[in-house]
């Protein structure tokens, strides 16, 4: 495929296309993707580094229980991105290291 | 014939700091290591390296907690360079943080009396709301000031519990997992172990934490300690905004934010409860208001062993000499005090400093017989 992604969509009846952004290259997605599902369906593997030894991390179990997808969602830093839908426009970004504690706003605030 | 020179009873970081204490100088040791159905307070506790506070009423305490603070740089270099676990260790000095100006007013009156009882050798400072937030700009208002105590620091529990158990492997001891230890038996010079199978030791060491109580008496030595539940909260990892350990928080090197100074006497519960957890938070982020939007990932309890006095008990037995008994509720703070200065007292040593028979279990028996 051309995003060069090890992985590959089930044909899907129906669908509607949604654009999201990461670290403001343009992503295409499909209505119900998980963001770690759309990202690794785009070939984007690297989400994070860790705050320990800087090393890189992405999206590994897709559902929720071994964060290292952590990213910043709207925002939002550390947000578990295989628990969290695309929405149209969202704006995602890596995070290096640990998050800051200045952004007074937890996941689900909007 | 005994099997070993010395069985530890208890392999937790007292157990094991006196247990690498003893092989290190020569001595055969064998600990007896209950298995994961103990309490295991050594893998619940907040991981202070702390002296503010500690010791009123018996001033030989705050002595030997400071004796073992100034031994820690040291000893964590010793630990490093024999298992190249790095313990985390720093001492930038320690935070007691107040809610109110009567909350402060006495703190400053118990340190103040220390001071008195340790003639002036105290260096601890009083920090109004402004001299705080210098060192700690993220306090918030709500806090009415704190005490600074110099010699404070923290380490990683949890890296310390496996570099003493590195060592001591490294020297040579050997660790039983035979599960629990129901009985020590006083045999003709020696002492029958009664686990998965008996074992026969030439002397005995009591670091059972809690089981103590229990193991004890049967050597004559008197330990009564009881269980103080405390409840920890880990927050996920965030920036570093707090360079200082403080009784209530501390944050660590490589981000998580750990908060819990809770005391509860709840028997043998080792859970935790909502009520006690949300009160945690709720004190948490009065004194860091930043702390709001900071998730919580984990919460644990464990349990404290308390002696009467809340003071160590180093012991030995007079009546069936070669059993010891040690036991306290800081196994961090003491753990280089215990390895370096307490096992060589055990091994028969000179007691390399004078107040070591303060701490007697012998001091609770008139209130206890009444």
């Amino acid at each position: 495929m051309a995003s060069g992604s090890n992985f590959h969509r089930l044909p899907e009846p129906e669908y509607k296309r949604l654009t999201m952004t990461f670290d403001g290259r343009t992503i295409e997605a499909r209505s119900g993707d998980s963001v770690a599902a759309a990202l690794i369906a785009a070939g984007v593997t690297v989400t994070r580094t860790t705050p320990v030894s800087g090393v890189s991390r992405g999206p590994y179990c897709m559902m929720g229980v071994c964060f290292e997808c952590l990213m910043e969602i709207d925002g939002v830093q550390n947000v578990q991105g295989c628990m969290v839908q695309v929405r149209e426009g969202m704006s995602v970004r890596s995070m290096a290291g640990a998050r800051t504690v200045s952004d007074a706003r937890t996941p689900g605030d909007g | 014939m005994p099997e070993t020179e010395f069985a530890v009873v208890g392999g937790g970081l007292v157990g094991m700091a006196v247990a690498y204490g003893l092989q290190r100088r020569g001595h055969q040791v064998t600990v007896f290591d209950e298995g994961d159905i103990a309490y295991r307070a050594s893998r619940g506790n907040f991981g202070l390296v702390w002296v503010q506070g500690k010791g009123a009423g018996m001033p030989d305490y705050a002595r030997w907690t400071r004796l073992s603070a100034a031994l820690w740089p040291e000893f964590a270099d010793e630990l490093k360079r024999k298992t190249d676990v790095d313990v985390e260790l720093t001492q930038p000095g320690g935070l007691d943080l107040c809610l109110t100006e009567s909350e402060l007013a006495d703190q400053v009156a118990r340190l103040e009396g220390l001071r008195d009882a340790l003639d002036g050798n105290y260096p601890f400072q009083v920090l109004d709301p402004g001299r705080l937030r210098g060192m700690v700009p993220e306090a918030g208002p709500a806090v009415s000031g704190a005490t600074y105590f110099p010699e404070d620091g923290h380490a990683n529990p949890l890296f310390l519990l496996r570099a003493l158990l590195g060592a001591f492997r490294a020297e040579g001891g050997r660790i039983e997992n035979g599960g629990t230890v129901s009985a020590i038996t006083p045999t003709r010079g020696a002492f029958r172990i009664e686990t998965e199978r008996p074992w026969e030791a030439a002397q005995v060491v009591l670091s059972a934490g809690l089981g103590n109580a229990k193991l004890g008496p049967m050597v004559g030595l008197n330990a009564p300690v009881k269980p103080n539940r405390g409840q920890v909260l880990i927050c996920e990892r965030v920036q570093p905004f707090l360079n200082y350990p403080t009784v209530q928080i501390r944050q660590i090197g490589t981000g998580s934010v750990q908060i819990g100074d809770s005391k509860e006497d709840v028997g043998f519960d080792d859970t935790t409860a909502p009520r006690v957890v949300a009160a945690i938070a709720r004190r948490a982020t009065r004194l860091f208001p930043l702390l709001e939007n900071v998730r919580v990932v984990r919460a644990w309890g464990a349990l404290r062993i308390m002696s009467p006095d809340g003071h160590p008990i180093y012991d030995r037995s007079t009546e069936h000499p070669g059993a010891h008994l040690v036991t306290c509720h800081s196994g961090v703070t003491l753990a280089a005090a215990h390895a370096l200065v307490l096992a060589a007292w055990i091994g028969g040593g000179e007691p390399e400093i004078p107040y070591l028979e303060t701490f007697s279990g012998k001091r609770f028996q008139l209130s206890s017989a009444a």
